[in-house]
């Protein structure tokens, strides 16, 4: 947990989200990096996030519910009656 | 099937096909509508409105974007015309205030978190994994559930949620980052529950 000179852990955190994005600045890139250089627990939060974020992205559709699935094909084979 | 090939067929008149995108992708309209409107209910009217205007727009559809931004921008456009909201506070400070108490007077942790990797390694996709995280996104605020669900879950940039909610890019990264850090509170409660 290692104090660096330009950056704390609370705000070193506040910009592992947009470091997983490639969105940050090459001066914060470089500030972060060095700073998780030094710092396990950091190195160890980026870990979290970017398991989470690759978890999130594997989410299958909730389901729809029958009512609202049923409604909206009466109506698309309706219209498409209407269409012929 | 891809989005396009099921589009075509819509056009078509496939029933079948018509089903496969509302279920692939009518949660995530009720999610994005529910940033503008005030209620559950009205937030699942525009989605169904929005799936009857892409069912009577299918033929028109160019393809200069893909079906996931058309679609999405049919549900926005309703979602604004029918929101009633407030505008809303979006945070702009990096700090979220709850993450801010785990750390000491130093900016230091508090607790050094563990990685994940470790403990999951090879159950990315677990269920009770997939169902914390499905939870946790459904308890975000809406701004959250909003970014979180189209960045993360549908795989838009960062750039094309911020066009597609009218938001600065910066906002969104704030937003994601708040959003992200209360998914990944639920990951790790499952995980040290499965320890």
């Amino acid at each position: 947990m290692a104090l660096t000179k330009n950056i704390r852990c609370l705000d070193a955190v506040a910009l592992i989200s947009s470091y997983l994005d490639g969105g940050l600045g090459w001066r914060e890139r470089r500030r972060l990096e060095h700073h998780l250089a030094g710092c396990p627990a950091c190195t160890a939060y980026l870990d979290q996030l970017r398991v989470t974020v690759a978890s999130t992205s594997t989410l299958t559709p909730e389901d729809v519910p029958s009512d609202v699935l049923d409604g909206l094909l009466d109506v698309f084979e309706k219209f498409h009656r209407d269409q012929d | 099937m891809d989005d396009a090939a099921l589009l075509q067929r819509v056009v078509a008149g496939d029933a079948s096909a018509f089903r496969e995108l509302v279920v692939r992708y009518h949660p995530t309209l009720v999610k994005v509508a529910r940033y503008y409107v005030g209620s559950a209910a009205t937030a699942e009217d525009v989605a169904q409105d929005t799936w009857i205007a892409v069912m009577k727009g299918a033929a028109s559809f160019e393809g200069r974007s893909s079906f996931k931004t058309w679609l999405l921008r049919i549900l926005v456009n309703r979602a604004r015309k029918t929101g009633t909201r407030e505008h809303r506070q979006i945070p702009t400070d990096p700090v979220d205030p709850r993450q801010a108490q785990r750390f000491d007077e130093r900016g230091m942790w508090r607790e050094a978190p563990a990685p994940f990797t470790d403990v999951i390694d090879g159950r990315l996709s677990s269920a009770p994994l997939l169902a914390a995280v499905r939870a946790a996104i459904s308890e975000l605020p809406e701004p959250q559930q909003a970014v979180v669900t189209l960045r993360d879950v549908e795989g838009l940039s960062t750039e094309e949620v911020a066009d597609l909610l009218d938001l600065s890019v910066a906002n969104v990264r704030v937003i994601l980052h708040r959003g992200r850090s209360k998914v990944r509170d639920a990951v790790e409660s499952t995980v040290r529950g499965g320890e």
